[in-house]
């Protein structure tokens, strides 16, 4: 196991009188890509938003290589710690190279020109995006996926070593949503970010996270390699959903297979057994 | 990960380049507008001076009848339309910006009609006059903000509620206004006028040194802010996690703006529609990959200043400049309800 990233501790918060996570504890391994999977209000944005700092936790603590967040110069905990908030806002008119340049904010100062630290920097982060060619482009004239992209590049180019991201993958064709995955993926690999996401389909969360954090009822049900995690009974008691959790025959990660009320034929037939390699789990 | 060819980043700080200049250029252009504006209206007017009779004027020259005009008459309301526009426009465009909303501006949400009722409060109710007025002025645009914040406020504000509340207020200050004016009946319509709508006649040479003065000072903070202005127009939650301090930024952005908006108001009246209509012209003007806040001002000085020489001299009968602005300003606030009914519109 890598040394820890980002560590929560006893977290308790909510909005107003309204608790919502009670106790959470997680520890994010350095390097790695966890994800938060959970029923919706669960509390999994809200953990988010605790992680992030855009909220405060009424107890507890986040520590960010042993460093509470809470305590740290906002600028500073910016130049470490990335977020992606599920609908950021693109001002209108708004070029994909000036919107990527933002991501440089918390590098410059009130009088610091912009460097040639920084130019490169957004270069780098729009080749890894493979939107070099799109930099002049205007944002209302790119596709959802093609956006998604500008955001990622946006965080890239602020070069943290930890990027959160809220439902990277919503509202997005399934095609795009394997793509933003797998960008996600090449930049855990190669850069080494540690990668925090919220996803809500189960099965690409199993696929491409190296921790599985499932969440129930504003507290961590269950967290580790999802082969151990995404379990039937977890899906039952997490998602209150009757399932069976197969080998994904492409990765071999665990895959999820809801029952529902229409799948009894199958259900009988007992799908694994026509798969060699696919034992039940659980 | 691979690194970016160098071609690319070469390519990349051209176009950054490329932008700067255009932006400059239109700047530049801008204050060109305004320097021949201010000539403009200094030469022209019921009487024509002279370019070369009204720079030896300004040299300080004593030149017999023109030297009364120009001096006394023309050159305060073209210096005070200036500064006046300035403040107007750098409000309402840091209202716009941090609001993410054209109709968030200081005059559609009551903040201008407030400092308005406050500096007739001051001027009939407490019989103050000069600097007073404006520190009465700036109190009420502030405890105006605060009112429209605190009641917008249910778990977070949200622009549209904001807006609304806002809308409601200005109107409600309105009537005020004209509550206390008719208790004034020695008040002429001109000076009525100028507390509704907006007006710079008769303004004083040494009323444009405070203007100066809050201009530089409020203006200036406020520039050194532009960038996390701009980092805002992506939302609270992404501006906060690149490193903008929200709540220090929203308080230095309410209170300068607001003490513009009011110091100009202090003088001038709410000109109508000249915050709410120089951000979206300065957008239009330069795109949107920049700050607005130098354009904005631009733009508001200029509207001011022909705004007020259209209303003396183009029309058919003498109007205060904020009825020009008025007029101006209706169709496109009308066009924005439309198209926010929609699509979500943010500048």
């Amino acid at each position: 196991m890598s040394a820890c990233s980002l560590l929560a501790q006893g977290l308790v918060a909510g909005y107003g009188e309204r608790t919502i996570l009670y106790d959470v504890n997680l520890s994010v391994p350095a390097g790695q890509t966890t994800a938060i999977v959970g029923a919706n209000a669960c509390g999994k944005s809200t953990l988010l938003r605790v992680l992030s700092r855009l909220l405060t936790p009424s107890q507890g603590s986040v520590l960010l290589e042993g460093n509470a967040i809470h305590q740290l110069p906002t600028r500073h905990l910016a130049q470490q710690l990335g977020f992606l908030p599920q609908s950021p806002i693109a001002p209108e008119g708004i070029s994909v190279l000036e919107l990527v340049s933002r991501g440089r904010h918390p590098h410059q100062g009130l009088f610091k020109r912009w460097s040639s630290a920084d130019e490169v920097a957004v270069a780098d982060a729009l080749a890894a995006t493979h939107l070099s060619e799109l930099a002049e482009r205007h944002m209302d004239e790119l596709s959802g996926g093609q956006r998604q992209r500008v955001w990622i590049a946006m965080a890239l180019a602020q070069q943290t070593k930890v990027l959160l991201l809220d439902e990277p993958t919503t509202f997005l064709d399934i095609n795009h949503q394997i793509d933003v995955l797998d960008l996600l993926t090449d930049l855990n690999r190669q850069r080494g970010t540690t990668i925090v996401m919220v996803l809500h389909e189960l099965n690409l969360a199993a696929r491409y996270a190296d921790q599985l954090v499932a969440m129930a009822n504003g507290k961590v049900y269950a967290a580790g390699p999802p082969g151990e995690i995404l379990t039937e009974q977890m899906v039952r008691e997490v998602f209150g959903l009757e399932s069976r959790v197969i080998e994904d025959p492409v990765t071999g990660k665990p895959m999820m297979i809801p029952i529902g009320r229409h799948g009894g034929i199958h259900t009988a037939n007992a799908p694994c057994s026509q798969h060699k390699k696919a034992p039940c789990f659980g | 990960m691979n690194q970016p060819p160098l071609n690319a980043i070469s390519h990349f700080r051209h176009i950054r380049r490329a932008n700067t200049q255009h932006r400059v250029r239109i700047m530049a252009v801008l204050f060109a507008c305004l320097l021949a504006g201010v000539l403009l209206t200094l030469m022209l007017g019921q009487s024509f001076t002279p370019l070369t009779t009204v720079l030896r004027i300004l040299g300080g020259a004593e030149v017999p009848g023109a030297g009364f005009t120009v001096r006394e008459l023309r050159l305060p309301r073209a210096v005070v339309s200036v500064l006046v526009g300035a403040c107007f426009g750098l409000g309402g465009i840091a209202f716009q910006t941090m609001l993410r909303n054209p109709l968030a501006s200081p005059d559609i949400i009551g903040i201008s009609t407030g400092a308005s009722t406050g500096a007739v409060f001051a001027i009939v109710v407490l019989s103050l006059s000069g600097p007073a007025v404006s520190m009465v002025a700036i109190a009420a645009g502030l405890g105006v903000a605060l009112l429209i914040y605190t009641l917008s406020w249910r778990q977070g504000v949200t622009g549209g509620r904001l807006i609304l509340i806002g809308i409601g207020l200005a109107a409600m200050l309105q009537s005020i206004t004209a509550y206390l004016l008719m208790r004034a009946p020695s008040w002429t319509l001109q000076e009525a006028l100028r507390w509704l709508t907006g007006s710079v006649n008769g303004v004083q040479l040494d009323q444009a040194l405070p203007l100066l003065i809050a201009l530089l000072l409020f203006g200036g903070l406020l520039l050194s802010r532009h960038r996390d202005l701009e980092t805002l127009r992506m939302g609270d939650d992404l501006a906060a996690g690149l490193g903008v301090r929200l709540a220090v930024t929203r308080v230095i952005v309410v209170i300068t703006a607001v003490a513009l908006v009011a110091f100009a108001t202090a003088v001038s009246g709410p000109v109508a529609f000249v915050a709410f209509l120089s951000g979206p012209i300065a957008a239009r003007l330069m795109g949107r990959n920049g700050s607005l806040l130098m354009p904005a001002a631009l733009v508001g000085a200029l509207l001011v200043l022909l705004g007020d020489y259209a209303g003396q001299f183009l029309l058919p009968a003498r109007y205060p400049v904020g009825i020009v602005t008025g007029v101006l300003g209706a169709p496109y606030l009308l066009y924005l309800i439309l198209r926010d009914n929609k699509t979500r519109g943010s500048l």
